[in-house]
């Protein structure tokens, strides 16, 4: 039973999104769950939460390495919570004057919770984007050391697209005239035809195969052929 | 019928007093006006589309543009002005035609982009834009007006009765895609079938795959953990779910080897499903005692937020091997390099093809698009979902027949100029291939 009904929820969930994708009147049924599914992760949510608690406190119970920062997580998610569920520090909504702080929104323009997201969250956020960028470096280095004939390949390449994407490119090969015959060996040119013709077949013949793959998963998955996902089949 | 008349009249005699003709008055001679307007329920749709047409203006050569107007019907309550006529669109001049509605899908993309690249505390909400969509079950009047270069309107062709959109019962545009769909769903269940029934099915080796024991094994000899990332993503992505049955079968293995493996995710469902699926495989390997819920924890939904406490985690602990299965965004390199740098033996796999070079450059194996999905099969080798992958190749198949038809027919179009093979491979474009 345990296996059972969610394989059948998956089940009618699914042939209801395909359904709903063919017949115009079934629209609406797709929609529903979509929504009941964003209800389901909404709710799960508290579920969330709780673990994430109850793993870090038992960090810093435990003293585990680094339990510094599970401190600083519980403290940053406490208080977010509470600014947030509160209101707190939010301006009273001159329409809805009886319910005072209440009826304001959470997160406008120099709100507490606002501050927070502006000034804390979204700077965190792009200091770990922008190591990307050291990131790249690390792995192109290493991606494009001339080892066998098939890396020298990828080597030239990438040296021809990066250098065709800057102004230095376009300007090395600005002696070719863009009426001559020689027009496409403009570095900005031929750049945008490897990327046109080498670059999107390669990508075209990922992206179909994954289309075939993720159709055929799914297949299995609302014929209950693959349940792994529900735990072994050997159980 | 005498209502709608009445207001018939009235558009026409507003359309003839309004702004437009004083405009042209001021600014120099209206053009002649289109006429012959007709609108048609568009077929075969979800009852959100209508054809319009009409005949051109005379001074069509000499127009800017023709422009469409909707104004509501007489629908809901009597007080409803059914007048107040919107502009929909923009036509070219020569054209003689317009489908109120048609949002291209390009466009449609792009508006759904920007909408999930909003930040959502500091943009303003993205203005719908009602204009062209028409409602199913209620009424419309259109009105065209020819506007000459110099910004002088003609007067208006409108529509004399109000019109309904209907619903059919099935969207006719996708007509190829559901014949594509039962032709592959056919093929896959056919492969199935003649799996269970016996008949041998030849796979080939994925380097990646058969790289999972040797990767658990030698977490196992090392004496330290195995890191699972089953990607960014919610429960209803079809990559979690692939991520997941890998799951199962790296739980297995490590549950034989006693080996310890940690999954910390991004979402709450994920955590809950992922729970389930390790429980089951210590319960298959014989080892229920050694299963630790513990080890599967919510870290956050936010993307960077979680790759922070992975880095983290990965360099405090320094797990000998790191399997990043599911879908990926920004955080695959950076995930990917950090296990590089503590020297884990890494295998990745992933549908979301920007992410893959990033894989392939920092990851000892990657799993690349199908090899991804056909993981679960291939791991399991239970013969029925190694039909399904036999079932696949049906389908790709059909994709080159399809390729090779369309190269062909574009080929002979340009070089023959024939205007019925160029329709065909619009249709085959736009229609099949959207």
């Amino acid at each position: 039973m345990k296996r059972t009904i969610p394989l059948l929820l998956a089940m009618s969930a699914g042939f209801v999104m395909i359904v709903a994708f063919f017949i115009p009147a079934t629209l609406t049924w797709g929609e529903k769950v979509s929504i009941w599914f964003d209800i389901l992760a909404s709710i799960a949510f508290i579920l969330g939460g709780g673990n994430l608690l109850k793993v870090q406190l038992k960090k810093i119970s435990d003293k585990t390495a680094g339990w510094g920062y599970s401190v600083i997580t519980v403290v940053a998610f406490l208080v977010m919570l509470f600014v947030g569920l509160t209101k707190f520090g939010v301006n009273p909504n001159p329409a809805f004057p009886a319910h005072g702080h209440w009826a304001g929104q959470y997160n406008e323009i120099g709100s507490p919770f606002w501050w927070l997201y502006e000034y804390m969250f979204k700077p965190l956020q792009a200091t770990i984007f922008a190591m990307l960028a050291f990131y790249v470096a690390s792995a192109a280095f290493r991606a494009f050391r001339a080892k066998n004939f098939e890396a020298i390949l990828l080597l030239v390449t990438a040296f021809i697209i990066l250098l065709g994407r800057t102004a230095a490119g376009v300007f090395l090969t600005d002696f070719i005239s863009a009426d001559s015959g020689f027009q496409g060996l403009r570095l900005e040119n031929f750049t945008g035809y490897i990327m046109d013709v080498f670059n999107t077949a390669g990508n075209r013949a990922i992206m179909i195969g994954i289309a075939l793959g993720t159709a055929s998963v799914s297949l299995k998955i609302l014929l209950g052929v693959d349940r792994s996902y529900l735990g072994s089949g050997e159980e | 019928m005498k209502r709608w008349l009445i207001v018939s009249i009235a558009a026409n005699l507003i359309a003839l007093a309004g702004p437009g003709t004083r405009a042209a008055t001021a600014q120099g001679a209206a053009p002649a006006p289109p006429t012959n307007l007709t609108v048609a329920d568009h077929p075969w749709d979800n009852g959100d589309s209508l054809d319009l047409k009409w005949e051109l203006s005379p001074d069509d050569a000499s127009l800017l543009n023709y422009q469409v107007f909707k104004a509501l019907g007489q629908i809901g309550p009597v007080n409803q002005s059914p007048l107040e006529f919107e502009l929909v669109g923009r036509v070219p001049p020569g054209t003689g035609e317009y489908q109120v509605s048609h949002v291209p899908a390009e466009i449609e993309k792009s508006v759904k982009d920007m909408e999930s690249h909003r930040n959502l505390f500091s943009d303003p909400p993205l203005p719908e834009d009602p204009r062209k969509k028409v409602k199913l079950k209620v009424s419309y009047l259109f009105r065209v007006v020819a506007v000459a270069k110099d910004g002088a309107p003609s007067t208006s062709a409108t529509t004399t009765e109000p019109f309904t959109p209907t619903r059919e019962w099935f969207m006719g545009n996708r007509f190829s895609l559901s014949i594509i769909t039962v032709i592959f769903c056919g093929a896959v269940i056919f492969w199935i079938n003649r799996a269970r029934k016996g008949k041998p099915i030849k796979v080939r080796k994925i380097a990646g795959l058969e790289a999972v024991d040797e990767a658990v094994g030698r977490a196992t000899e090392m004496g330290r953990s195995i890191l699972y990332v089953p990607g960014t993503q919610d429960i209803n992505e079809i990559q979690t779910i692939a991520s997941l049955a890998i799951l199962s079968r790296v739980s297995k293995t490590a549950a034989e080897y006693d080996a310890k493996v940690e999954i910390p995710v991004a979402r709450s469902l994920v955590m809950a499903t992922a729970r389930e699926t390790v429980h089951a495989a210590y319960l298959a390997a014989g080892r229920p005692d050694a299963y630790n819920e513990d080890l599967i924890y919510y870290v956050t939904d936010e993307q960077f937020g979680y790759v922070a406490y992975l880095q983290g985690m990965m360099v405090r602990e320094k797990p000998a091997t790191c399997f990043y299965m599911g879908a990926f965004y920004a955080e695959s390199l950076i995930l990917a390099e950090t296990g590089n740098s503590i020297g884990a033996i890494q295998i990745a796999g992933t549908a979301m093809p920007a992410q893959l070079p990033f894989f392939v450059a920092a990851c000892d194996y990657t799993l690349i698009g199908e090899e991804f999905f056909a993981a679960s099969a291939y791991l399991s080798g239970s013969a029925e979902e190694l039909g399904s992958l036999k079932g696949q190749d049906v389908g790709k198949v059909m994709v080159a027949v399809l390729l090779l038809l369309g190269v062909l027919m574009a080929t002979i179009a340009t070089m023959a100029d024939n205007a019925t093979l160029q329709d065909w491979v619009t249709y085959l474009k736009e229609i099949i291939l959207t």
